[in-house]
């Protein structure tokens, strides 16, 4: 094995031409097959529209992983690039005799024009450190253009926001974009060019040099590199993508708003990238993904969702730093020693008692909710397929017990799968 | 006579009221091994900051081939020819050990801030990284992370990426603080053999590796540098022996 993994000095580059080719080829294919496939498999229009919101998330997330994860700059007020990236769009939108002669599938491509724009003109006084001066900036300058929503009326439309319709733009090969599967496979290019273009970004001189300064900026001004600038080219091109997923957000909703641009939305998406895992390229993706899953199949479930996603977040910044893609990662070298198969049943003999304790808990959760604030004489409840009466003591004590018992057994197996764990991790050995 | 390959004239620092660093006056020739040594707290490493701007001075020049650095940046003044290494290692943990030598070559080869460009499709960069592996003797660690290489790999890394720009002035500020013995040869050699031929300026503790290495010396004592010359000179300067070299000399013998 040992001799395969040394490199054969003489002809090392051909060796890894050959190999990084192999290796990044396939998952972009998959992405592109699963992307055209998957309206065929959800048909129904709200499923296209949650795909639609899925993928502009993802542009956006992985916009600003590349502040975050590859640049090390956080960032607090990343919604304004694709806000200003939005609203820009909905105003060529509304330029009617322009639209009409425009295609529409191009009009992203503005939106990221505008968001880079912005981003020039904020990196250049923002990237000059990073850490917290850069952490504040952002927040100042987040608040400070969602501010300027209500004082430049002629661009972001004050309260009302700017709206306008896609439909009157000029048909592209026929298509004038009225069903949401059309704008579909149109969000679905620009999702797969902007990752594409993002990962390649990741492997060109600045997109290392990123990485460098992220982990060392001192050592990479000894290397002939300016720290600031390499993060300010990190930022605009971060600006570009997150534009570009507001140009997909205008053409999707046909409006934005001051909510665009607002630090709850600059939050949104942080947790979003954290929640996958800042650690890897995919990372954002499955952030984007699993957040917006939450989002629209979770909230149809109960008011609660945004509790759940908290609860979700904190528990992966405290357990899981690495995020989903790194939970996921964790098991890359059981996997390649073939003893992955050793976790499935100490897997099962956990997590599923973890889970239905963790049911248990949400349903105490929600008994709680309902017992405080549905209307008076409303004592009837639905949960789990369930119609009980929430101020009954039974249902109390059913939800009490299956939390107890479900976490109760979780923890009496959690010694084992440790065990195993370190079992499949471990070179050598049994098995 | 030729523009020596770094000049210092009065250059002076101080912190607050401090003055570590009280005119120093300096010429180092084109090619030349030049060894700074002193007692701790003598300036050395603020010196070596000083040349390449880490921090600025209080007062005084840097020329380097005649050009004065004042007011440039650490990166400016990088790609003027002046590379150097840190006292405590410096490298970039995270990455693999040939993403670090790939790292040192990007500016070198004219890379710049391209985003057009693939790094892994660069033959130039690729190879140019294996080459300085083999030279530091890492390419069966290769693809490790640098940070689990041991420490003495680690110092030689470093080696690597300071010499892989192709600087032709290189300095290392100790280079092997806290190594064994035989490390210690080790990195001797490789300094030898890497610096063939450049500028050379250290920042050293172990005399047998300053008498093996240089061929001239400066001794720094309290910010200033009270002799200047040939290791033998040096060796029996009275001043020298009195401040500095004679308890570390015993000890060496």
């Amino acid at each position: 094995m040992n001799d395969e993994l040394t490199t054969d000095p003489s002809k090392p580059s051909q060796r890894m031409r050959a190999g990084s080719l192999h290796l990044t080829l396939t998952p972009w294919v998959v992405a592109a097959f699963l992307l055209i496939v998957l309206p065929f498999v959800f048909t129904n229009n709200s499923a296209i529209t949650i795909m639609n919101q899925m993928w502009i998330t993802v542009i956006f997330a992985l916009a600003y992983n590349m502040l975050l994860g590859q640049g090390g700059m956080l960032s607090f007020g990343h919604a304004v690039y694709a806000g200003v990236g939005g609203f820009a769009c909905m105003h060529i939108m509304n330029m009617s005799d322009f639209f009409a002669s425009f295609p529409l599938p191009v009009l992203p491509l503005f939106g990221g024009l505008f968001g880079m724009g912005l981003a020039m003109i904020v990196g250049s006084f923002s990237t000059r450190s990073a850490g917290t001066v850069f952490a504040m900036i952002s927040l100042g300058v987040g608040e400070l253009i969602a501010a300027c929503s209500v004082i430049i009326v002629a661009f972001f439309g004050g309260e009302e926001g700017i709206s306008g319709d896609r439909t009157y733009a000029m048909p592209f090969f026929g298509n004038e974009f009225l069903q949401p599967i059309d704008v579909y496979y149109l969000t679905s290019f620009w999702v797969l060019l902007s990752a594409a273009l993002m990962y390649l970004w990741s492997r060109t001189p600045v997109g290392r040099m990123a990485n460098a300064v992220r982990d060392n900026p001192e050592r990479a001004e000894f290397l002939g590199y300016s720290s600031r600038w390499v993060r300010f080219y990190s930022f605009v091109a971060s600006g570009f993508f997150a534009g570009v997923a507001g140009g997909l957000f205008g053409i999707n909703y046909e409006i934005l708003t001051e909510e665009n641009l607002n630090t709850a939305s600059s939050g949104v998406i942080l947790l979003v990238t954290f929640l996958g895992g800042v650690g890897f390229f995919f990372g954002p993706i499955i952030g984007a993904i699993v957040f917006t899953l939450l989002q629209t199949v979770l909230s149809l479930q109960t008011e609660l969702w945004a509790f759940y996603v908290g609860a979700l977040f904190l528990a992966t910044v405290m357990f899981f730093p690495g995020g989903l893609a790194g939970v996921l990662m964790m098991h890359v070298p059981a996997i390649k020693m073939g003893k992955a198969g050793g976790l499935v049943v100490p897997y099962i003999k956990t997590l599923l008692p973890a889970l239905i304790g963790i049911l248990g808990l949400s349903a105490l959760v929600e008994m709680t909710f309902h017992y405080r604030h549905a209307a008076t004489g409303d004592n009837e409840m639905t949960l789990f397929w369930t119609t009980f009466d929430s101020h009954a003591i039974l249902p109390w004590v059913i939800a009490g017990v299956i939390t107890a018992v479900g976490l109760g057994i979780a923890r009496v197996t959690a010694p084992a799968l440790k065990e195993a764990w370190s079992e499949a991790n471990s070179a050598g050995g049994k098995l | 006579m030729s523009t020596p390959a770094l000049e210092l004239s009065g250059l002076k620092k101080s912190f607050g009221k401090a003055e570590i660093i009280r005119g120093i006056d300096l010429s180092i020739g084109k090619a030349e091994r030049h060894a700074i040594i002193g007692p701790n707290g003598a300036g050395k490493s603020t010196l070596f900051n000083l040349i390449t701007a880490r921090f600025p001075p209080t007062s005084g020049t840097v020329k380097l081939h005649g050009e004065d650095l004042t007011g440039l940046q650490p990166f400016q003044i990088n790609r003027r020819g002046l590379s150097r290494s840190f006292q405590i290692t410096n490298i970039f943990p995270a990455m693999t050990v040939f993403e670090n030598v790939r790292c040192a070559l990007l500016w070198a080869q004219g890379y710049k801030y391209s985003f057009w460009n693939l790094v892994s499709k660069s033959r130039s960069l690729t190879e140019g990284a294996d080459a300085i592996l083999e030279q530091i003797n890492l390419l069966e660690r290769r693809e490790l992370p640098a940070g689990m290489l041991s420490y003495a790999e680690q110092r030689a890394l470093e080696i690597g990426i300071t010499i892989a720009g192709g600087a032709d002035v290189i300095m290392l500020d100790e280079p092997t603080a806290g190594m064994s013995h035989s490390e210690t040869d080790y990195i001797t050699d490789l300094i030898m053999k890497v610096t063939a031929g450049k500028t050379l300026i250290m920042v050293e503790h172990d005399m047998g590796v300053v008498f093996g290495l240089a061929d001239q010396i400066s001794v720094l004592v309290y910010g200033e540098i009270i002799a200047t010359g040939k290791p033998a000179d040096v060796r029996a300067d009275p001043k020298v022996q009195e401040a500095y070299l004679g308890a570390a000399l015993e000890a060496e013998h």
